[in-house]
């Protein structure tokens, strides 16, 4: 299914209509909407109990190939965005689709890879191999056998290999740093190849060096695997070269379209300071 | 039969950090084996119902997060023992059977407990074999496994009745005030050894059996209580694992020190 551009306008406000009419480009990195919708919000709302709302009126769609970069300050709803996406909550109002399909009836998960935030907390105390955790995202459906079942399938292999942790792959995953055991979980992610792939990039415990290969990494599965990616980022300079697109959050869309198109303006808007001297840097690369 | 069920499970109810279901169970186990002993019906089945169907309870409270789970099992912990309180001193006359279900009566065990139990066994090796990858993956961590396919609240709940009945299996061996060392201590010792998943699930179980089997055999020709015996057994196997694993950590250590240089 497709939605036409004007529908997605009229969702958003006025900042955003001015540069969401994703006119004619240069460097061909415009958001072409011929390719169909793979997730989209539409006029979403939530909050949790009865608060403020977490996520205001958001609506963009993420198209097949894309690279959206989601960006926004702490508490500005990225995370609950994607779990609304991923059907781990219920919009309180609007609808939150997966290829076409509410995402809280989507059962064809084994099209969607998730690596989540907080990887510092998940597997700790857990008696697993990081190939055991990788062979997780194979699963597909009730399978009686599955204890049985030999170690060293050809996929995981090969999702360690792209993730770059071959030799960590007898290792426990509790024994990993918070940047070996993101490589496991994004390894886990891709094992199924997927068609969407969604990151919540931690805030920290990994340095300037890992942060630089996760990037690459997001960019290469983008690329070279053709997956579609939905990542939640902190790293605007790392964004605005790798993401076909981006969506600037904070609780409602500030900005949606092609990263080179946000202004100093929107980037103040979303974080409440001037960010000029970063952007600039950032588009110098760019270009 | 109760050394292979209780650990097999307890390495999910450890791991979804739930050890204290297994008391707050025993206690429900508690309660129906007193309405069972008053309305002379057969205590263990009651028993059996009441530990399911509160397990069942308890997961719908802490699954739909109206509740901590610690809050929820503390609700079903004490108003079950306050039931149970009230039934026992308004009857009188079974006090030694009582003191046999509340501290393990394993050496007298009747054929229809042997009936249950190994049907119980069946359907618990059954489920974790069928269902190991789910509820591996719930323990390792409930969105990853919704976004993998998994129907966690499901999972859960069928986790939680079962427990119920492993509880309710296990009383008859170690007795009520002691299940739940049962089902945690011979996991807590496998998951100080264990690397892998599978190992860790083999090694529990083979802790469990070990610790009964050796339990048994000292109870016996000692002539000691036979639940104690077993829990004091599966004590000493934890004290065991932990030097094992220091040791082999600091083999390691060691041998990582040398390749270093």
């Amino acid at each position: 299914m497709t939605i036409e551009p004007k529908e997605t306008i009229d969702a958003v406000d006025s900042v955003v209509s001015q540069v969401a009419l994703w006119p004619e480009g240069s460097d061909g990195s415009e958001l072409a909407v011929d390719r169909p919708v793979v997730c989209e919000f539409t006029n979403t709302w939530y909050s949790y109990g009865g608060a403020e709302p977490a996520v205001e009126d958001v609506s963009f769609p993420v198209r097949q190939g894309d690279f959206a970069a989601i960006l926004g300050p702490n508490g500005s709803g990225k995370t609950t965005l994607l779990r609304l996406a991923l059907g781990l909550l219920k919009p309180t109002r609007g609808s939150v689709e997966l290829f076409g399909e509410s995402s809280a009836r989507f059962r064809d998960w084994s099209r969607v890879g998730y690596v989540p935030q907080r990887v510092d907390g998940i597997g700790t105390r857990f008696p697993a191999t990081v190939e055991e955790i990788v062979e997780q995202g194979l699963y597909r459906g009730l399978d009686p056998l599955a204890i049985f079942r030999k170690h060293g399938r050809k996929e995981v292999l090969e999702a360690l290999d792209v993730a770059g942790i071959s030799h960590l792959r007898q290792r426990p995953i509790e024994s990993l740093s918070v940047g070996q055991r993101q490589r496991a979980l994004i390894a886990r992610a891709i094992v199924g190849q997927p068609d969407l792939l969604f990151l919540d990039e931690p805030v920290s415990g990994v340095d300037a060096v890992g942060r630089d290969r996760f990037h690459e990494l997001i960019s290469s599965l983008n690329r070279d695997h053709g997956m579609t990616v939905f990542l939640i980022s902190h790293d605007i300079g790392a964004v605005m070269q790798g993401a076909s697109v981006c969506a600037c959050i904070n609780r409602t869309v500030v900005f949606h379209g092609p990263p080179h198109r946000i202004t100093g303006e929107h980037l103040s808007e979303l974080y409440g300071f001037p960010v000029d001297v970063l952007l600039h840097d950032a588009l110098h690369e760019h270009r | 039969m109760v050394a292979i069920l209780a650990p097999s499970f307890g390495l999910f109810i450890v791991l979804r950090r739930l050890s204290l279901i297994a008391d707050t169970l025993s206690h429900v186990a508690l309660m129906g084996v007193a309405i069972g002993f008053v309305t002379s019906i057969y205590p263990t089945f009651v028993a059996l119902i009441a530990t399911t169907s509160s397990a069942a309870g308890i997961e719908q409270l802490r699954s739909r997060g109206k509740l901590p789970g610690d809050a929820a099992l503390a609700i079903f912990l004490y108003s079950s023992l306050a039931i149970a309180v009230i039934v026992i001193s308004k009857s009188s006359g079974f006090n030694a059977d009582l003191f046999g279900y509340l501290f393990g009566t394993v050496l007298s065990i009747n054929d229809r407990d042997l009936w249950l139990i190994g049907i119980l066994l069946v359907v618990v090796i059954l489920f974790v074999a069928s269902f190991y990858a789910e509820l591996t993956q719930s323990a390792f961590d409930q969105d990853l496994a919704h976004v993998s396919g998994v129907r966690v609240t499901a999972m859960n709940l069928a986790l939680a009745i079962l427990t119920g009945a492993t509880v309710t299996a296990s009383m008859r061996v170690v007795g009520v005030l002691m299940v739940g060392a049962l089902i945690v201590i011979p996991v807590l010792a496998a998951l100080r050894l264990a690397r892998g998943f599978r190992t860790a699930l083999l090694l529990a179980i083979g802790f469990g059996l070990l610790s009964v089997w050796v339990g048994l055999t000292v109870a016996f020709y000692a002539d000691l209580a036979a639940g104690g015996a077993i829990v004091l057994t599966t004590v000493v196997m934890l004290a065991l694992a932990e030097v094992i694993g220091r040791i082999r950590d600091y083999m390691s250590a060691r041998r990582g020190a040398e390749t270093d240089d």
